[in-house]
């Protein structure tokens, strides 16, 4: 038990008739990184606002660090960090004073504020921005500067509410370099996503959760099996022809490829990428099926949910 | 990485409420700061108590007449010096609804910060604002003819009384702060600022319908203008309803309830927020 840092069971939470979380359980080893993978409306939001002691449960317990959220929850807020989906940054002050207030607020004193805010200006890539004011900044170093300021206690547990939604591609890759190195320092780190790419990247547990209950709690190879991998999709030219393509793709697909017949497009779930989409190229130029698009990408969330969804039916 | 970690939490007293000032000079020297370095914010501060003494002073009031006789101007001032601690409101809840939807409040609540440092910080942050605003207003008043006439120590209280009004006004700032967007927060002005003439602030309610005097006399502005006429020794603060007879004991009497109600509502509303 005490190996963990997060620990949930059986969370409930309601909003008037809305059901927010509904038998949440999870369990986050102390040191790892895990993603909370969901569409919007799934309960994300909901079980971090929980956890952090910002919304209180209905039913069911959870302990973070060691101490209940409900019944201590000033033990929790003393060894946890929040960065919301709004980055919580005043654009006024600059990005030194903004560290120095957080700094200050969690009595850490003056000097060792002062201290801090350098320290961490430095680590998160924003010393040379550090006296400028924040209104200045682009959104990816607003992020980092709110991950900075959740990190100003250097807390046991890092709550992170989709760090990179609304960020272009490079400040997302800049965030996501902040996230890993917060892990490699030690910090049990549980953050949501919308993106299994996301999860992938930076979580060796991902918990798929949908209507506020966790579906699926695996590493990201268990879990990517689980569905199915990559998926290869197809176009042909000649609608006539699609019965036959799909024949081809079934030889090497996990899956019964699905047809769109007005896109004329196949798609299905393989397993090993390459062999895949050689067999597959090979067998269609042998039969003359004149192809229009081949391509090989990782299964979308709704894919996931639709297999996950499906397998829970089962 | 370095083992930082906050001291642990001090069993005594003493040292929380230490924190709690400690907490509550961060947060008023913060949004001081803000304040400062937004020149919409000071210009704000200095032209709206102008333009108001020249629209109301000289354009309107030139057309006005003070019940019972008296200069327009002395009779309007200690109304105005009213409304602009009434407005102040839009300050507090202005800045507290912007925190709430950009997470600061979050942020706030999920830390070992002091809640009331929080709040005492903000309270502080807000009376400085409005004792400058008041210093500026006041000069204005004295600038278009306004003044004083039973000495400093009645002027003072007058003073007082108005920052009573604001700090009052501050909890109400909050609850609606926390329970508004900051959209519906800045359009909030459309249904305050009726409120605050539909007082004593710029006309007698002895000139009103009969049935508008009686919410104007009731109004807990009212009994703030009223008193601070009788203060300052300006024109215009005697009345013959039950109000207008008491209106120094409303003036300490509203502000209390009002604090009375919303301080205790407004813990609840932050302790409470998101459910």
């Amino acid at each position: 038990m005490n190996s963990y840092s997060i620990v949930a069971e059986g969370l409930g939470k309601r909003f008037g008739d809305t059901t927010a979380l509904d038998g949440f359980d999870l369990r986050v080893a102390g040191g790892s990184v895990c993603a909370l993978l969901g569409p919007n409306g799934a309960g994300k939001t909901t079980a971090v606002r929980v956890l952090t002691t910002l919304a209180r449960p209905h039913s069911g317990r959870a302990l973070v660090a060691g101490f209940d959220v409900a019944r201590r929850p000033a033990e929790v807020r003393r060894r946890i960090g929040l960065a919301g989906q709004e980055a919580a940054v005043d654009e006024i002050l600059t990005g030194r004073e903004n560290l120095e207030m957080w700094g200050r607020l969690h009595h850490l004193g003056a000097a060792a504020a002062r201290r801090r805010a350098g320290e961490l200006l430095e680590r998160f890539g924003l010393a040379e921005a550090a006296d400028r004011r924040v209104r200045h900044y682009s959104g990816g170093m607003r992020r980092r500067l709110d991950l900075a300021a959740a990190f100003i206690q250097a807390p046991r547990v890092l709550f992170l509410d989709e760090p990179t939604t609304g960020l272009d591609p490079r400040s997302r890759t800049e965030v996501w370099r902040t996230v890993r190195a917060l892990a490699d320092a030690g910090s049990t780190v549980l953050m949501t996503t919308q993106y299994l790419f996301e999860a992938d990247q930076l979580a060796r547990q991902i918990a798929v959760i949908d209507g506020g209950r966790v579906i699926a709690d695996d590493t990201p190879e268990r879990l990517k099996s689980l569905i199915g991998g990559d998926h290869l999709d197809l176009v042909v030219r000649d609608p006539a022809r699609l019965g036959d393509a799909a024949a081809v793709l079934a030889g090497v697909a996990q899956a019964e490829p699905v047809a769109d017949a007005d896109a004329r497009r196949l798609t299905a779930p393989v397993r090993d990428r390459v062999a895949a989409l050689t067999t597959v190229v090979r067998e269609l130029e042998r039969r003359g099926i004149e192809v229009e698009d081949v391509s090989l990408r990782r299964p979308t969330l709704d894919e996931v949910f639709l297999s996950l969804t499906a397998e829970a039916a089962a | 990485m370095s083992a930082l970690a906050a001291p642990d939490a001090p069993p005594r007293w003493s040292e929380r409420l230490r924190w709690t000032l400690s907490d509550a000079s961060v947060i008023a020297r913060t949004n001081l700061t803000h304040w400062v370095r937004n020149p919409a914010a000071v210009l704000n501060l200095t032209l709206y108590p102008i333009v108001m003494v020249v629209l109301f002073g000289y354009v309107l009031g030139s057309a006005m007449n003070v019940a019972g006789g008296g200069d327009y101007r002395e009779f309007l001032m200690p109304g105005m010096f009213s409304q602009t601690m009434a407005m102040g409101v839009m300050t507090t809840m202005t800045v507290v609804s912007l925190q709430t939807a950009r997470g600061v409040t979050d942020r706030y609540r999920s830390t070992p910060i002091s809640r009331p440092g929080v709040v005492l910080g903000r309270a502080f942050a807000d009376i400085v604002n409005s004792v400058l605003e008041l210093l500026i207003l006041l000069a204005c008043g004295l600038v278009a003819g306004w003044s004083w006439h039973r000495g400093i120590g009645d002027a003072l209280a007058a003073v007082g009384l108005l920052l009573l009004l604001r700090f009052a006004l501050i909890w109400v700032g909050i609850y609606l702060g926390l329970a508004l967007t900051p959209e519906a927060a800045s359009a909030a002005w459309l249904p305050l600022l009726p409120l605050t003439m539909l007082a004593n602030t710029f006309v007698s309610p002895a000139l009103l319908p009969g049935w508008l005097g009686a919410i104007a006399e009731w109004n807990p502005l009212s009994a703030t203008v009223a008193t601070c006429r009788m203060l300052f020794g300006n024109p215009g603060w005697q009345g013959d309803s039950w109000a207008a007879e008491h209106a120094l004991t409303l003036a300490i009497g509203w502000p209390l309830l009002i604090t009375l109600v919303f301080l205790p509502l407004s813990a609840r509303r932050y302790r409470r927020l998101g459910g």
